[in-house]
């Protein structure tokens, strides 16, 4: 059973998820639009090279948790301030940290008003975010899961379109509710185990018939946040109504979080309930890769078309992980860095011809890459690595999860394969229009290309991009023994014995 | 007995001389502020008191008259709501101006009588505190100024009154069966002699009909009627004081009284359950129709006090302490509500929800009070709403009352939803050509202080749930069972 070594007071970890916190309370106190931006801008890109220290400290061979800090909370009711990370937990902090910095630089001509309450929204939701993926005791993950929800709604609700009302209120709804069963189950878990630590719960030495009701609890919270056809109607709306840094956010670490949660709770703590539902959520990935591909491809909205491409892209994660094949949860924690990279940085493409345009039709933006040929080369590579085409990042990771789910099932991956086929043509049809497409458009007078602000947002992604796709062999080998021991825990030979 | 040159019961001396205080000065007529200024300085001297007697342990009155760390920590937190109370209240604009004076005296009158009840342990002794704090609020009710098309808080007043009189007729029915099987009206000895027949019917049924009269101040199903006609009815001022003293006091008796309950017992547990469920389904379902804000605040009232009362499902010290723990945080989330609709509404009428609308342009203080009130209300991390839930959902648990913390969930759940309305009125609401609010420093320091003391219970619950925790020693509950050992 992973323990980690146990630590005790701040360490770096800490740091990394208070620190945006302390950089929140300053921002209420500064005045001046340019100024918060240039602080949310100055205290992002510091935690993000921050962050990168955990490189240094982590040793990718060790298995279990590192960098482990450990206090008591709330005694009487047994709540520990417990943190630590495993490999997978590592790549998705640094992709949260990286992210944040990007977000500012992404809404900085976008968001006009209230710029201070935007920043601090952002700032809290970096503490909330990173929170949840280092927290090893239940209680600490479950507050900041939830702490995120008010910020987010209100980065929707506040800043966003049309809709955005109906967008936030539909967001929180869904999530709040999801995870009320999810404190239920973990509440439960608190009396087998006998406390809320997480390590102490994996292993699987709980009843069958328990266990599927805590998966179950688990699934309907996790599912709805990744989002897993049929829970998948709030992203749609949330996407296109926030805007710009809210739609990175939401695609590049709020939707991981379902899929971390599948990885750190679903496998390891009811490893006989996963195994028995596996087959089931392969099918239901594959309906969501077929579907979020059909559905993106009739998209004429270009947020919508990248928010239902979201939904397909997380199918294929969900697809890995449930493979239970070393293969398919390294490919899938590959799909979910990807993910996050790829469609980040189209949200933020889209979210600069919003900019422009004042429209996100596609038939507007037609012919767009004759005044902008910058951004039409940036938008090419993203359409490119979103369609996972060989050389780019995402085909690395949808490569392994195929390969994994093929040592499962033939048939079902023959059934994906039309999902493949359809991310190809819509993010094809995408690059076309707005590259190439129509005649010259008169709404195109004037347009500038990207500015160099814009440049540099998108240019740290675009190495991503090609350097993941070429050289993915570092990310895999960060990851490979923190996966092995996840599947370790759900090899049937291992749980069975402790059951009572 | 304590040797120390303090009475042990010197917070009930500085309320008891606040409340003759005023009562004095109300002779007079025009004097709000005063009054005001009195009841804050006897509210802070409370606190004080109370913080000098901590730790202290004292039988008076032949044991009539307990001071324990659980009366002393009731007692300080009784004081600060007071404080948190004349803060809100305010100039006391929705009063008959006549009687402006007289409000305040009520008010301290109803503290003492609560800040009375929670060291009470002799059952005669216990409903006469009961009483004192409960007859100043009945009157208060009807202090609300009548306007042209606003009645009602005549209707409320009498409704208040006749509930609270049946309830309390009830109630004394059931101590009348358990003197009738002890022969005495001290709560110790009596729990001694109820121990071996606490699962006969009679027993139950005395327990049972005793619990009735808290049940009323608490607003759990069947006694919940009153609630949301009192809410809307009553001036905003008594709405929240309605919300917050009695239930703290109320809790505070139930601790005391289920003591005499037998900590292995299936009956009583289920009984509760039963009424817990209900209330929490009653009040969130009917809540979510409401567009009066105190009516919602009234039917969400109710249902909060079903959670509460799946602490005493647990009947052990986690559970009582869990209990007590989230009517405090209750009381100062509500508090932090009935702040916002006091200072909404300029004339002293009712608010609806879609009133509310942008308030977070025309004020923002007010706003985020409201934000962290209500979604403290919801059960949302960080705030206090949230480590109470937990707190109770966990001791249930631990006694294998899973049904009940599903149920409990699902209505945190269905609870969101109207929570999120108000939020969702006041934040993303277009507030049309309504103007600014312009705050008082004491509203500003009322909603500082409860902003900070919501989230400060949420983040770091740690000594208070602790240190409840603790004192629950001292009142005769069953000591934590094995809890969570492993399985």
């Amino acid at each position: 059973m992973p323990t980690g070594t146990p630590g005790d007071g701040f360490g770096l970890l800490s740091v990394l998820i208070f620190a945006p916190l302390v950089a929140a309370a300053v921002a209420a106190c500064l005045r001046g639009d340019m100024v918060l931006r240039w602080w949310a801008l100055i205290s992002t890109s510091a935690i993000g090279l921050a962050s990168l220290g955990l490189l240094n400290r982590f040793d990718p061979a060790g298995t279990g948790f590192q960098l482990a800090e450990r206090m008591p909370w709330v005694r009487s009711l047994g709540i520990e301030y417990r943190l630590g990370v495993d490999g997978m937990s590592v790549l998705l902090i640094l992709l949260t940290t990286g992210l944040a910095p990007l977000c500012v630089l992404g809404s900085w001509r976008y968001i006009g008003v209230r710029v201070k309450e935007f920043m601090v929204c952002l700032l809290v939701m970096e503490t909330a975010m990173v929170g949840v993926f280092c927290a090893l005791d239940f209680v600490l993950f479950f507050v900041f899961w939830e702490a995120m929800l008010i910020p987010m709604s209100l980065l929707i609700g506040v800043w966003g379109g049309p809709r955005r009302v109906y967008a936030a209120l539909k967001f929180f709804v869904y999530t709040m509710a999801g995870s009320a069963l999810m404190l239920a189950a973990i509440i439960a878990l608190r009396l087998k185990a006998g406390s809320f630590g997480i390590p102490e719960m994996m292993g699987g030495g709980l009843s069958p018939e328990f266990q599927c009701w805590v998966f179950g609890a688990f699934l309907l919270s996790f599912a709805i946040k990744v989002p897993m056809v049929p829970f998948h109607t709030w992203l749609p709306a949330a996407h296109v109504e926030a805007p710009t840094a809210g739609s990175v956010i939401l695609a590049g670490v709020l939707l991981k979080m379902g899929t971390y949660g599948f990885l750190r709770f679903s496998l390891p703590i009811t490893p006989h309930a996963a195994r028995m539902f596996a087959p089931w959520l392969m099918w239901v990935s594959v309906a969501a890769i077929l579907y979020g591909g059909l559905a993106a491809l009739a998209q004429t909205d270009m947020k919508k078309l990248v928010a239902y491409s979201s939904v397909g892209h997380m199918g294929f994660a969900t697809l890995g992980i449930f493979s239970l094949t070393q293969q398919g949860v390294e490919g899938a924690t590959l799909v979910m860095i990807n993910h996050g990279i790829t469609t980040g940085a189209l949200f933020l493409v889209v979210g600069m011809l919003y900019e422009r345009l004042h429209s996100r039709d596609l038939a507007r933006a037609a012919g767009l890459g004759r005044v902008m040929p910058r951004m039409a080369a940036f938008l090419g590579v993203f359409c490119l690595s979103s369609m996972a085409f060989p050389g780019t990042n995402s085909f690395v990771g949808e490569f392994l999860v195929m390969a994994g789910g093929f040592s499962v099932s033939k048939v079902l991956m023959i059934c994906a394969v039309p999902g493949v086929v359809a991310a190809a043509a819509y993010n094809l049809r995408m690059l076309q229009t707005v590259a190439y497409g129509g005649t010259a458009n008169p709404d195109h007078g004037g347009i500038r290309d990207l500015s160099a602000r814009e440049v540099i947002t998108l240019a740290p992604l675009l190495v991503l991009v090609l350097w993941l796709g070429l050289q993915p062999a570092p990310v895999v080998e960060l990851m490979q023994s923190s996966v092995t021991g996840v599947l370790g825990m759900v090899r049937p030979s291992n749980a069975m014995t402790l059951v009572p | 007995m304590t040797t120390s040159l303090i009475p042990a019961f010197l917070p009930e001396l500085v309320l008891c001389a606040g409340a003759l205080g005023l009562f004095v000065l109300c002779l007079g007529m025009g004097r709000v502020r005063a009054g005001a200024w009195v009841l804050l300085a006897t509210g802070l001297l409370g606190v004080v008191a109370g913080g000098l007697t901590w730790g202290g342990e004292a039988m008076l009155f032949d044991g009539a008259y307990r001071v324990d760390g659980f009366s002393q920590s009731l007692k300080l937190i009784l004081c600060l709501v007071l404080v948190a109370l004349v803060l809100v209240s305010g100039e006391l604009r929705d009063v008959r101006e006549d009687i402006r004076g007289e409000y305040w005296f009520l008010l301290a009158a109803s503290a003492l009588g609560f800040v009375l009840v929670v060291s009470c342990m002799d059952i005669l002794a216990l409903v006469v505190s009961l009483e004192l704090g409960s007859f100043p609020l009945y009157l208060a009710v009807a202090t609300r100024r009548e306007r042209a098309g606003q009645r009602s808080q005549m209707e409320s007043a009498i409704k208040y009154v006749m509930f609270g009189v049946a309830a309390n007729a009830i109630m004394l029915f059931g101590l009348g069966y358990l003197y009738g099987l002890t022969g005495t009206t001290s709560l110790p000895v009596m729990a001694a002699r109820l121990r071996p027949l606490a699962e006969t019917p009679l027993a139950l049924a005395g327990i049972g009909l005793a619990l009735a009269g808290l049940f009323y101040k608490l607003a759990v199903l069947p006694f919940q009627f009153w609630t949301p006609d009192v809410y809307e009815g009553a001036s905003h001022e008594t709405a929240g004081v309605i919300a917050s003293l009695p239930k703290l006091g109320a809790v505070a008796v139930m601790v005391r009284w289920m003591s005499l309950a037998a900590p292995e017992g299936r009956t009583l547990p289920l009984l509760l359950g039963v009424l817990a469920a209900g209330s929490m389904f009653y009040g969130n379902l009917i809540a979510l129709v409401q567009r009066d804000f105190k009516r919602l605040l009234g039917f969400s009232g109710i249902a909060h006090a079903g959670y509460a009362l799946l602490g005493f499902v647990a009947l052990d010290q986690a559970g009582a302490a869990a209990a007590v723990f989230y009517m405090t945080s209750y009381a100062l989330m509500v508090l932090a509500c009935f702040t916002v609709i006091s200072r909404v509404s300029e004339d002293g009428r009712n608010v609806g929800i879609e009133s509310l609308a942008g308030l977070h342009r025309r004020s923002p203080l007010l706003a985020a009070t409201l934000l962290v009130g209500a979604f403290g209300l919801a059960g949302v991390p960080p705030f206090a709403g949230f480590m109470g839930k937990l707190a109770l959902f966990t001791a249930a648990f631990d006694r294998g009352h899973g049904w009940l913390v599903v149920v409990a969930v699902i209505n945190a759940a269905i609870a969101i939803y109207y929570y999120l309305g108000v939020v969702r009125a006041a934040f993303f609401g277009d507030p049309g050509d309504q103007p600014s609010i312009r705050l008082t420093p004491s509203t500003k320091v009322v909603c500082g202080g409860l902003i900070v003391g919501i989230v400060l219970l949420g983040v770091m619950p740690g000594r208070v749930l602790d240190g409840l925790t603790a004192v629950m020693s001292t009142t005769g509950m069953p000591a934590v069972a094995a809890r969570g050992a492993g399985s």
